[in-house]
Protein backbone atom coordinates (compact mmCIF):
# COMPACT_ATOMS: atom_id res chain seq x y z
CA UNK A 1 0.00 0.00 0.00
CA UNK A 2 2.83 2.64 0.44
CA UNK A 3 3.89 2.31 -2.98
CA UNK A 4 0.32 3.49 -4.13
CA UNK A 5 1.34 7.34 -3.55
CA UNK A 6 3.74 6.77 -6.00
CA UNK A 7 0.97 6.02 -8.24
CA UNK A 8 -0.16 9.81 -7.61
CA UNK A 9 1.70 12.55 -10.01
CA UNK A 10 0.04 15.32 -7.66
CA UNK A 11 1.57 14.25 -4.31
CA UNK A 12 4.86 15.27 -5.74
CA UNK A 13 4.17 18.72 -6.01
CA UNK A 14 4.41 21.61 -3.57
CA UNK A 15 1.79 24.38 -2.05
CA UNK A 16 3.12 27.32 -0.81
CA UNK A 17 6.71 26.38 -1.31
CA UNK A 18 6.13 23.49 0.99
CA UNK A 19 5.71 19.59 0.21
CA UNK A 20 1.61 18.96 -0.46
CA UNK A 21 -0.15 17.37 2.38
CA UNK A 22 -3.71 16.16 0.76
CA UNK A 23 -6.15 15.87 3.59
CA UNK A 24 -9.05 17.07 1.42
CA UNK A 25 -9.59 12.93 0.04
CA UNK A 26 -13.32 13.14 1.27
CA UNK A 27 -13.78 16.35 -0.74
CA UNK A 28 -12.63 14.40 -3.91
CA UNK A 29 -9.43 12.40 -4.43
CA UNK A 30 -6.62 12.62 -6.54
CA UNK A 31 -6.07 10.73 -9.26
CA UNK A 32 -3.78 8.01 -10.10
CA UNK A 33 -1.22 7.72 -13.35
CA UNK A 34 -3.91 4.35 -14.34
CA UNK A 35 -6.63 6.70 -14.96
CA UNK A 36 -4.94 9.57 -16.11
CA UNK A 37 -3.71 6.54 -18.75
CA UNK A 38 -7.00 4.93 -19.82
CA UNK A 39 -8.60 8.30 -20.16
CA UNK A 40 -5.66 9.72 -22.34
CA UNK A 41 -5.31 6.11 -24.28
CA UNK A 42 -9.54 6.62 -25.06
CA UNK A 43 -9.16 10.15 -26.52
CA UNK A 44 -6.22 8.81 -28.91
CA UNK A 45 -6.96 5.64 -29.80
CA UNK A 46 -10.60 4.64 -28.83
CA UNK A 47 -13.20 7.75 -28.97
CA UNK A 48 -16.32 8.21 -31.37
CA UNK A 49 -19.72 8.44 -30.28
CA UNK A 50 -21.53 5.37 -28.83
CA UNK A 51 -23.95 3.25 -29.64
CA UNK A 52 -24.40 5.08 -32.87
CA UNK A 53 -22.26 4.33 -35.59
CA UNK A 54 -21.61 1.47 -38.09
CA UNK A 55 -17.57 1.90 -37.99
CA UNK A 56 -15.32 -0.30 -36.02
CA UNK A 57 -13.98 2.70 -34.32
CA UNK A 58 -17.62 3.45 -32.64
CA UNK A 59 -18.29 -0.08 -31.94
CA UNK A 60 -14.91 0.11 -29.68
CA UNK A 61 -15.67 3.14 -28.01
CA UNK A 62 -19.26 1.91 -26.88
CA UNK A 63 -17.26 -1.70 -25.96
CA UNK A 64 -15.10 0.46 -24.15
CA UNK A 65 -17.95 2.43 -22.43
CA UNK A 66 -19.57 -0.55 -21.97
CA UNK A 67 -17.42 -2.80 -20.18
CA UNK A 68 -16.73 0.06 -17.66
CA UNK A 69 -20.47 -0.03 -16.82
CA UNK A 70 -19.87 -3.93 -16.35
CA UNK A 71 -17.00 -2.70 -13.97
CA UNK A 72 -19.35 -1.16 -11.68
CA UNK A 73 -21.86 -3.42 -11.71
CA UNK A 74 -18.98 -6.02 -10.47
CA UNK A 75 -17.65 -3.31 -7.83
CA UNK A 76 -21.02 -3.32 -5.94
CA UNK A 77 -22.26 -6.16 -6.73
CA UNK A 78 -25.06 -5.86 -8.60
CA UNK A 79 -27.57 -8.50 -10.10
CA UNK A 80 -26.29 -7.28 -13.85
CA UNK A 81 -24.84 -4.38 -15.44
CA UNK A 82 -28.30 -3.05 -16.77
CA UNK A 83 -28.69 -1.66 -12.97
CA UNK A 84 -26.22 0.67 -13.51
CA UNK A 85 -26.59 3.95 -14.20
CA UNK A 86 -24.44 6.46 -15.47
CA UNK A 87 -25.02 10.10 -13.49
CA UNK A 88 -23.02 12.96 -13.05
CA UNK A 89 -21.86 12.08 -9.73
CA UNK A 90 -23.82 11.05 -6.18
CA UNK A 91 -26.16 14.55 -6.21
CA UNK A 92 -27.64 13.63 -10.17
CA UNK A 93 -28.42 10.37 -8.93
CA UNK A 94 -30.13 11.17 -5.84
CA UNK A 95 -32.42 14.11 -8.10
CA UNK A 96 -32.94 11.31 -10.82
CA UNK A 97 -34.66 9.11 -7.80
CA UNK A 98 -36.19 12.20 -6.59
CA UNK A 99 -37.67 13.43 -9.45
CA UNK A 100 -38.78 9.88 -11.48
CA UNK A 101 -39.43 7.66 -8.55
CA UNK A 102 -40.44 10.50 -6.85
CA UNK A 103 -43.46 11.00 -9.37
CA UNK A 104 -45.17 8.88 -7.66
CA UNK A 105 -45.34 10.30 -3.92
CA UNK A 106 -48.91 12.28 -2.85
CA UNK A 107 -49.76 14.59 -0.08
CA UNK A 108 -50.04 12.08 3.26
CA UNK A 109 -46.69 10.08 2.42
CA UNK A 110 -43.51 10.68 4.18
CA UNK A 111 -39.70 10.48 2.90
CA UNK A 112 -37.29 9.78 6.02
CA UNK A 113 -33.84 11.47 5.77
CA UNK A 114 -30.70 11.53 8.83
CA UNK A 115 -29.92 15.05 10.32
CA UNK A 116 -26.27 13.88 9.15
CA UNK A 117 -26.78 14.01 5.21
CA UNK A 118 -24.76 16.13 2.81
CA UNK A 119 -27.07 18.60 1.67
CA UNK A 120 -27.41 16.83 -1.72
CA UNK A 121 -29.16 14.15 0.10
CA UNK A 122 -31.92 16.50 1.60
CA UNK A 123 -32.67 19.08 -0.85
CA UNK A 124 -33.80 17.40 -3.81
CA UNK A 125 -36.15 15.41 -1.07
CA UNK A 126 -37.73 19.06 0.41
CA UNK A 127 -37.80 19.94 -3.17
CA UNK A 128 -40.16 16.41 -4.15
CA UNK A 129 -42.11 17.42 -0.69
CA UNK A 130 -43.08 20.99 -2.50
CA UNK A 131 -44.29 19.27 -5.18
CA UNK A 132 -45.76 16.62 -4.07
CA UNK A 133 -46.88 17.37 -0.60
CA UNK A 134 -45.26 14.89 0.82
CA UNK A 135 -43.49 15.24 4.38
CA UNK A 136 -39.82 15.13 4.96
CA UNK A 137 -38.94 14.01 8.30
CA UNK A 138 -35.80 13.87 9.74
CA UNK A 139 -33.94 10.78 11.96
CA UNK A 140 -31.61 12.27 15.21
CA UNK A 141 -28.40 11.95 15.48
CA UNK A 142 -26.14 10.59 18.95
CA UNK A 143 -23.89 13.46 20.68
CA UNK A 144 -20.89 10.45 19.38
CA UNK A 145 -22.42 11.48 15.67
CA UNK A 146 -24.41 7.25 15.65
CA UNK A 147 -28.09 7.08 13.84
CA UNK A 148 -30.61 7.54 17.20
CA UNK A 149 -31.96 4.08 15.74
CA UNK A 150 -34.47 3.79 18.19
CA UNK A 151 -35.72 6.82 17.36
CA UNK A 152 -35.84 5.53 13.79
CA UNK A 153 -37.93 2.68 14.23
CA UNK A 154 -40.15 5.22 15.68
CA UNK A 155 -40.25 7.38 13.04
CA UNK A 156 -41.08 4.37 10.21
CA UNK A 157 -44.78 3.62 9.56
CA UNK A 158 -47.09 2.75 7.02
CA UNK A 159 -47.12 6.62 5.34
CA UNK A 160 -42.85 6.54 4.94
CA UNK A 161 -42.67 5.53 0.82
CA UNK A 162 -39.18 6.51 0.80
CA UNK A 163 -35.60 6.17 3.42
CA UNK A 164 -32.89 7.71 2.13
CA UNK A 165 -29.40 7.80 4.05
CA UNK A 166 -26.10 8.23 4.27
CA UNK A 167 -23.71 5.33 4.17
CA UNK A 168 -20.84 7.34 5.07
CA UNK A 169 -20.89 10.38 6.58
CA UNK A 170 -19.00 13.20 5.16
CA UNK A 171 -18.78 15.43 8.03
CA UNK A 172 -18.50 12.87 10.74
CA UNK A 173 -16.35 9.87 9.47
CA UNK A 174 -19.87 7.49 11.08
CA UNK A 175 -20.37 3.90 9.30
CA UNK A 176 -24.12 3.71 9.30
CA UNK A 177 -25.84 0.50 9.55
CA UNK A 178 -27.08 0.54 6.51
CA UNK A 179 -28.28 -3.16 5.64
CA UNK A 180 -29.97 -3.32 9.08
CA UNK A 181 -31.84 0.42 8.15
CA UNK A 182 -32.90 -1.10 4.98
CA UNK A 183 -34.47 -3.81 6.89
CA UNK A 184 -36.27 -2.22 8.67
CA UNK A 185 -37.77 0.26 6.44
CA UNK A 186 -38.93 -3.02 3.95
CA UNK A 187 -40.63 -4.10 6.85
CA UNK A 188 -43.03 -0.90 6.02
CA UNK A 189 -42.80 -1.32 2.04
CA UNK A 190 -40.10 2.03 1.85
CA UNK A 191 -37.73 2.13 -0.95
CA UNK A 192 -34.54 2.36 -0.30
CA UNK A 193 -31.78 4.90 -1.17
CA UNK A 194 -28.30 4.73 -0.12
CA UNK A 195 -25.68 7.53 -0.37
CA UNK A 196 -22.82 5.77 -1.34
CA UNK A 197 -20.31 9.00 -1.85
CA UNK A 198 -17.87 8.30 1.06
CA UNK A 199 -18.18 4.69 1.38
CA UNK A 200 -17.48 3.20 -2.18
CA UNK A 201 -13.64 4.79 -2.23
CA UNK A 202 -13.17 3.22 1.52
CA UNK A 203 -14.49 -0.48 1.46
CA UNK A 204 -16.22 -3.15 -0.54
CA UNK A 205 -19.94 -2.32 -1.50
CA UNK A 206 -22.38 -5.23 -1.63
CA UNK A 207 -25.68 -3.43 -2.47
CA UNK A 208 -27.52 -7.10 -2.52
CA UNK A 209 -26.03 -7.85 1.08
CA UNK A 210 -26.81 -4.50 1.97
CA UNK A 211 -30.37 -4.93 0.06
CA UNK A 212 -31.34 -0.99 -0.75
CA UNK A 213 -33.22 -0.45 -3.97
CA UNK A 214 -30.71 2.49 -5.17
CA UNK A 215 -27.22 3.34 -4.27
CA UNK A 216 -25.90 6.64 -5.66
CA UNK A 217 -22.04 7.27 -5.05
CA UNK A 218 -19.43 10.07 -7.07
CA UNK A 219 -16.42 8.13 -9.24
CA UNK A 220 -14.41 11.79 -8.57
CA UNK A 221 -14.13 10.80 -5.05
CA UNK A 222 -12.83 7.33 -5.75
CA UNK A 223 -9.98 7.81 -8.16
CA UNK A 224 -12.00 8.84 -11.10
CA UNK A 225 -12.61 11.87 -13.27
CA UNK A 226 -14.62 14.55 -11.94
CA UNK A 227 -18.76 14.44 -13.65
CA UNK A 228 -19.33 10.63 -13.78
CA UNK A 229 -20.76 9.05 -11.00
CA UNK A 230 -23.26 5.71 -10.58
CA UNK A 231 -26.86 5.35 -9.61
CA UNK A 232 -27.07 1.15 -9.05
CA UNK A 233 -30.86 1.00 -8.62
CA UNK A 234 -32.82 -2.41 -8.41
CA UNK A 235 -34.11 -3.54 -12.11
CA UNK A 236 -37.89 -4.23 -11.07
CA UNK A 237 -38.27 -0.60 -9.64
CA UNK A 238 -36.41 1.21 -12.60
CA UNK A 239 -38.32 -0.66 -15.31
CA UNK A 240 -40.97 1.01 -13.57
CA UNK A 241 -39.95 4.57 -12.96
CA UNK A 242 -40.74 7.04 -15.68
CA UNK A 243 -37.66 8.67 -17.45
CA UNK A 244 -35.78 10.90 -16.02
CA UNK A 245 -34.70 13.56 -18.89
CA UNK A 246 -35.55 13.82 -22.53
CA UNK A 247 -33.58 13.38 -25.80
CA UNK A 248 -31.45 11.44 -27.86
CA UNK A 249 -30.64 7.58 -26.49
CA UNK A 250 -33.11 7.55 -23.94
CA UNK A 251 -36.17 6.57 -26.70
CA UNK A 252 -37.15 3.61 -28.80
CA UNK A 253 -38.86 5.11 -31.37
CA UNK A 254 -40.07 9.04 -31.41
CA UNK A 255 -42.76 10.25 -33.62
CA UNK A 256 -45.34 13.26 -33.07
CA UNK A 257 -47.73 11.19 -32.32
CA UNK A 258 -45.81 9.63 -29.44
CA UNK A 259 -42.45 8.47 -28.27
CA UNK A 260 -41.73 5.30 -26.81
CA UNK A 261 -38.66 5.08 -24.46
CA UNK A 262 -35.40 2.45 -24.37
CA UNK A 263 -35.13 0.30 -22.19
CA UNK A 264 -33.30 0.43 -19.03
CA UNK A 265 -30.50 1.66 -18.34
CA UNK A 266 -30.73 3.59 -21.42
CA UNK A 267 -33.78 5.32 -20.49
CA UNK A 268 -32.25 7.50 -17.95
CA UNK A 269 -29.12 8.36 -20.33
CA UNK A 270 -30.45 10.97 -22.07
CA UNK A 271 -27.59 12.59 -25.14
CA UNK A 272 -24.14 11.60 -25.45
CA UNK A 273 -23.07 10.18 -22.13
CA UNK A 274 -19.78 11.20 -20.31
CA UNK A 275 -17.78 8.52 -22.29
CA UNK A 276 -14.32 9.26 -20.61
CA UNK A 277 -15.83 9.51 -17.51
CA UNK A 278 -17.25 6.33 -17.53
CA UNK A 279 -13.67 4.86 -18.88
CA UNK A 280 -11.44 6.64 -16.30
CA UNK A 281 -14.41 6.12 -13.70
CA UNK A 282 -13.94 1.97 -14.67
CA UNK A 283 -10.04 2.30 -14.60
CA UNK A 284 -10.51 3.76 -11.72
CA UNK A 285 -12.61 0.73 -9.81
CA UNK A 286 -9.94 -1.80 -11.31
CA UNK A 287 -7.07 0.09 -9.85
CA UNK A 288 -9.14 0.00 -6.45
CA UNK A 289 -9.68 -3.43 -7.11
CA UNK A 290 -5.93 -4.19 -7.76
CA UNK A 291 -5.31 -2.59 -4.71
CA UNK A 292 -7.95 -4.44 -3.07
CA UNK A 293 -10.96 -2.57 -0.75
CA UNK A 294 -10.20 -4.85 2.25
CA UNK A 295 -6.49 -4.02 2.54
CA UNK A 296 -7.48 -0.14 1.06
CA UNK A 297 -9.94 -0.42 4.65
CA UNK A 298 -7.25 -1.73 6.86
CA UNK A 299 -4.47 0.45 5.94
CA UNK A 300 -6.88 3.55 6.37
CA UNK A 301 -8.60 2.57 9.89
CA UNK A 302 -5.09 2.13 11.07
CA UNK A 303 -4.15 6.00 9.33
CA UNK A 304 -7.39 7.34 11.35
CA UNK A 305 -6.70 5.49 14.79
CA UNK A 306 -3.07 7.10 14.30
CA UNK A 307 -4.03 10.47 13.96
CA UNK A 308 -6.96 10.59 16.36
CA UNK A 309 -4.35 9.31 19.07
CA UNK A 310 -2.06 12.24 17.84
CA UNK A 311 -4.15 15.01 17.18
CA UNK A 312 -5.94 14.28 20.39
CA UNK A 313 -2.88 15.02 22.61
CA UNK A 314 -3.38 18.77 21.47
CA UNK A 315 -4.31 20.72 24.28
CA UNK A 316 -8.03 21.70 23.68
CA UNK A 317 -8.78 19.98 20.45
CA UNK A 318 -11.88 18.05 19.93
CA UNK A 319 -12.88 15.37 18.01
CA UNK A 320 -16.07 15.77 16.21
CA UNK A 321 -17.99 12.77 15.49
CA UNK A 322 -16.55 9.66 17.60
CA UNK A 323 -18.49 6.91 16.60
CA UNK A 324 -17.23 3.60 17.32
CA UNK A 325 -17.38 2.48 13.51
CA UNK A 326 -15.79 5.26 11.05
CA UNK A 327 -13.41 5.69 8.15
CA UNK A 328 -11.07 8.36 7.45
CA UNK A 329 -12.63 11.79 8.29
CA UNK A 330 -11.07 13.48 11.35
CA UNK A 331 -13.22 16.80 11.62
CA UNK A 332 -11.91 18.66 14.85
CA UNK A 333 -12.33 21.71 16.99
CA UNK A 334 -9.79 23.22 19.04
CA UNK A 335 -11.13 26.07 22.06
CA UNK A 336 -10.87 29.49 21.29
CA UNK A 337 -9.98 29.31 17.50
CA UNK A 338 -12.47 28.91 14.53
CA UNK A 339 -11.67 26.44 12.02
CA UNK A 340 -11.56 29.46 8.89
CA UNK A 341 -8.35 30.71 11.07
CA UNK A 342 -6.74 26.73 11.89
CA UNK A 343 -7.45 26.13 8.14
CA UNK A 344 -5.85 29.29 7.04
CA UNK A 345 -2.46 28.49 8.83
CA UNK A 346 -2.47 24.67 7.81
CA UNK A 347 -2.75 25.86 3.69
CA UNK A 348 -0.09 27.88 4.28
CA UNK A 349 2.10 25.25 6.22
CA UNK A 350 1.26 23.20 3.10
CA UNK A 351 -1.24 21.33 3.84
CA UNK A 352 -4.68 20.85 2.95
CA UNK A 353 -7.85 20.15 4.75
CA UNK A 354 -11.23 21.75 4.23
CA UNK A 355 -12.96 24.12 7.15
CA UNK A 356 -16.45 25.20 7.52
CA UNK A 357 -20.02 23.46 7.77
CA UNK A 358 -18.53 20.53 4.94
CA UNK A 359 -22.18 21.48 3.41
CA UNK A 360 -24.27 19.68 6.44
CA UNK A 361 -25.37 22.71 8.28
CA UNK A 362 -28.46 21.04 9.97
CA UNK A 363 -26.33 19.17 11.28
CA UNK A 364 -23.20 22.04 12.39
CA UNK A 365 -26.77 23.40 13.72
CA UNK A 366 -27.48 20.13 15.81
CA UNK A 367 -23.73 20.30 17.97
CA UNK A 368 -24.42 24.16 17.73
CA UNK A 369 -20.68 24.89 16.08
CA UNK A 370 -19.75 26.72 13.14
CA UNK A 371 -18.17 24.22 11.42
CA UNK A 372 -14.98 21.91 11.90
CA UNK A 373 -11.84 21.41 10.50
CA UNK A 374 -11.84 18.72 8.37
CA UNK A 375 -8.63 16.11 7.79
CA UNK A 376 -10.09 13.04 5.45
CA UNK A 377 -7.46 10.63 4.81
CA UNK A 378 -6.68 8.39 1.86
CA UNK A 379 -4.54 5.03 1.52
CA UNK A 380 -1.80 7.12 -0.51
CA UNK A 381 -1.66 9.48 2.93
CA UNK A 382 0.79 8.18 5.67
CA UNK A 383 2.06 8.63 9.19
CA UNK A 384 4.42 11.05 7.89
CA UNK A 385 1.33 12.92 6.61
CA UNK A 386 0.06 12.43 9.87
CA UNK A 387 2.72 14.38 11.71
CA UNK A 388 2.95 16.87 9.33
CA UNK A 389 -1.14 17.74 9.88
CA UNK A 390 -0.30 17.86 14.02
CA UNK A 391 3.04 20.12 14.12
CA UNK A 392 0.93 22.41 11.74
CA UNK A 393 -2.19 22.67 13.55
CA UNK A 394 -0.07 23.05 17.15
CA UNK A 395 1.35 25.88 15.53
CA UNK A 396 -1.27 27.55 14.12
CA UNK A 397 -2.91 27.08 17.68
CA UNK A 398 0.22 29.29 19.34
CA UNK A 399 -0.29 31.69 17.01
CA UNK A 400 -4.18 31.66 17.42
CA UNK A 401 -4.47 31.84 21.30
CA UNK B 1 -3.14 60.45 5.29
CA UNK B 2 -5.15 59.55 1.91
CA UNK B 3 -6.54 56.34 1.68
CA UNK B 4 -3.76 55.78 -1.24
CA UNK B 5 -1.38 57.10 1.33
CA UNK B 6 -2.44 54.05 4.01
CA UNK B 7 -2.41 52.19 1.74
CA UNK B 8 1.34 52.40 0.78
CA UNK B 9 2.25 52.02 4.57
CA UNK B 10 0.80 48.71 4.58
CA UNK B 11 2.28 47.47 1.73
CA UNK B 12 5.71 48.50 2.81
CA UNK B 13 4.83 47.34 6.15
CA UNK B 14 4.10 44.01 5.13
CA UNK B 15 7.48 44.30 3.28
CA UNK B 16 8.98 43.85 6.59
CA UNK B 17 7.99 40.03 6.30
CA UNK B 18 9.24 37.43 4.14
CA UNK B 19 8.01 34.46 5.91
CA UNK B 20 4.34 33.67 5.04
CA UNK B 21 3.56 32.76 8.94
CA UNK B 22 5.29 36.07 10.08
CA UNK B 23 2.72 38.14 7.73
CA UNK B 24 0.00 35.72 9.52
CA UNK B 25 1.16 36.14 12.68
CA UNK B 26 1.15 40.49 12.35
CA UNK B 27 -2.30 40.18 10.84
CA UNK B 28 -4.07 37.59 13.76
CA UNK B 29 -2.02 40.79 15.99
CA UNK B 30 -3.97 43.22 14.07
CA UNK B 31 -7.21 41.37 14.23
CA UNK B 32 -6.91 42.26 17.96
CA UNK B 33 -6.66 45.70 17.93
CA UNK B 34 -9.74 46.46 15.49
CA UNK B 35 -12.48 48.63 16.98
CA UNK B 36 -14.99 46.20 18.15
CA UNK B 37 -18.38 46.64 17.06
CA UNK B 38 -20.60 48.14 19.65
CA UNK B 39 -22.86 45.30 21.15
CA UNK B 40 -25.92 47.02 20.78
CA UNK B 41 -24.83 46.90 15.91
CA UNK B 42 -23.65 43.57 16.74
CA UNK B 43 -27.15 41.74 15.23
CA UNK B 44 -28.33 40.76 12.32
CA UNK B 45 -28.98 43.91 10.66
CA UNK B 46 -25.32 44.40 10.81
CA UNK B 47 -24.18 40.71 9.48
CA UNK B 48 -22.63 39.99 6.68
CA UNK B 49 -22.60 36.31 6.30
CA UNK B 50 -20.26 34.08 4.92
CA UNK B 51 -20.11 30.87 4.24
CA UNK B 52 -16.80 30.07 6.13
CA UNK B 53 -16.39 33.11 8.68
CA UNK B 54 -18.72 35.71 9.35
CA UNK B 55 -18.65 39.60 9.53
CA UNK B 56 -20.30 42.47 11.43
CA UNK B 57 -20.17 45.93 10.33
CA UNK B 58 -21.32 49.07 11.35
CA UNK B 59 -21.04 52.62 9.60
CA UNK B 60 -21.25 56.13 11.72
CA UNK B 61 -21.45 59.64 9.89
CA UNK B 62 -18.92 62.09 11.38
CA UNK B 63 -19.49 65.22 9.02
CA UNK B 64 -18.83 64.21 5.60
CA UNK B 65 -16.79 61.03 6.60
CA UNK B 66 -17.92 57.85 8.22
CA UNK B 67 -16.16 55.66 11.09
CA UNK B 68 -16.19 52.50 10.54
CA UNK B 69 -16.43 49.54 13.69
CA UNK B 70 -16.63 45.91 12.91
CA UNK B 71 -16.37 42.02 14.30
CA UNK B 72 -15.71 38.94 13.11
CA UNK B 73 -16.23 35.46 14.58
CA UNK B 74 -12.41 34.32 12.80
CA UNK B 75 -9.07 36.47 13.91
CA UNK B 76 -7.84 36.57 10.50
CA UNK B 77 -10.80 37.78 8.98
CA UNK B 78 -10.87 40.28 12.06
CA UNK B 79 -7.18 41.24 11.07
CA UNK B 80 -8.14 42.01 7.39
CA UNK B 81 -10.95 43.58 8.70
CA UNK B 82 -9.08 45.70 10.57
CA UNK B 83 -6.32 46.62 7.39
CA UNK B 84 -9.30 47.76 5.55
CA UNK B 85 -10.76 49.85 8.20
CA UNK B 86 -7.42 51.71 8.63
CA UNK B 87 -7.16 52.24 4.89
CA UNK B 88 -10.60 53.80 4.57
CA UNK B 89 -11.84 54.71 8.51
CA UNK B 90 -12.68 58.45 8.74
CA UNK B 91 -11.95 59.13 5.14
CA UNK B 92 -14.17 61.70 3.04
CA UNK B 93 -17.05 59.57 2.10
CA UNK B 94 -16.71 60.34 -1.91
CA UNK B 95 -13.36 58.67 -1.76
CA UNK B 96 -14.51 55.46 0.42
CA UNK B 97 -17.09 55.14 -2.32
CA UNK B 98 -14.63 55.35 -5.35
CA UNK B 99 -11.51 53.31 -3.45
CA UNK B 100 -9.31 51.59 -5.14
CA UNK B 101 -7.89 48.79 -2.80
CA UNK B 102 -5.37 47.53 -4.52
CA UNK B 103 -3.22 47.01 -1.30
CA UNK B 104 -4.56 43.78 -0.52
CA UNK B 105 -3.10 42.36 -3.63
CA UNK B 106 -0.07 44.22 -3.56
CA UNK B 107 0.33 42.39 0.02
CA UNK B 108 -0.10 38.68 -1.61
CA UNK B 109 -3.86 38.59 0.63
CA UNK B 110 -6.02 38.47 -2.59
CA UNK B 111 -7.41 35.19 -2.31
CA UNK B 112 -9.27 36.36 0.78
CA UNK B 113 -11.18 38.24 -1.15
CA UNK B 114 -11.94 35.81 -3.33
CA UNK B 115 -15.55 34.71 -3.81
CA UNK B 116 -14.64 30.94 -3.08
CA UNK B 117 -13.76 31.82 -0.07
CA UNK B 118 -16.71 33.07 1.34
CA UNK B 119 -15.69 34.48 4.09
CA UNK B 120 -17.83 37.60 4.22
CA UNK B 121 -14.80 39.60 3.55
CA UNK B 122 -15.58 40.69 -0.35
CA UNK B 123 -19.40 41.59 0.83
CA UNK B 124 -17.73 43.47 3.44
CA UNK B 125 -15.91 45.51 1.23
CA UNK B 126 -18.98 46.40 -0.77
CA UNK B 127 -20.68 47.53 1.86
CA UNK B 128 -17.88 49.26 3.11
CA UNK B 129 -18.12 51.32 -0.19
CA UNK B 130 -21.68 51.05 -0.61
CA UNK B 131 -22.52 53.19 2.45
CA UNK B 132 -19.89 55.53 1.46
CA UNK B 133 -21.88 56.23 -1.91
CA UNK B 134 -24.87 56.48 0.46
CA UNK B 135 -23.46 59.09 2.31
CA UNK B 136 -21.86 61.11 0.11
CA UNK B 137 -25.65 61.19 -2.12
CA UNK B 138 -27.18 62.56 1.24
CA UNK B 139 -24.37 65.33 1.42
CA UNK B 140 -25.06 65.96 -2.31
CA UNK B 141 -28.59 66.25 -1.21
CA UNK B 142 -28.32 68.53 1.73
CA UNK B 143 -26.00 71.25 -0.08
CA UNK B 144 -28.13 70.84 -3.19
CA UNK B 145 -31.63 70.58 -1.12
Amino acid sequence: MARAREDFPILTDSMNDQPLVFLDSAASSQKPRQVLDAIEHYYEHTHANVHRGVYDLSQRATETFEQARKTMATYVNAYDEHEIIWVRGCTEGINLVASSYGQRLQKGDEILVSHMEHHSNIVPWQMLCERSGAELRVIPVTDAGELNLEAYRELLNERTRIVSVVHVSNALGTINPVAEITRLAHGQDAVVLIDGAQAAPHQEVDVQSIGCDFYAFSGHKMCGPTGQGVLWGRRSILESMPPYHGGGEMIERVSFSGTTYNTVPFKFEAGTPNIAGAVGLGAAADYLASLGLPAIEAFETELLNYATKQMSSIDGLRVVGTAANKHSVLSFLVADTHPYDIGTLLDKQGVAVRTGHHCCQPLMEHYGIPGTVRASFAFYNNHEDVDRLVAATQRAVRMLR
Amino acid sequence: MTIQERQQEIVEEFGLFDDWMDKYEHIIELGKSLPLIDSQHKNDEHLIRGCQSQVWLHAEPVEDRLQFTADSDAIITKGLISLMVRVLDKQPARDIATANLNFIDNIGLHDHLSPTRSNGLRSMVRQMKLYGVAQAAKQDFSSHG
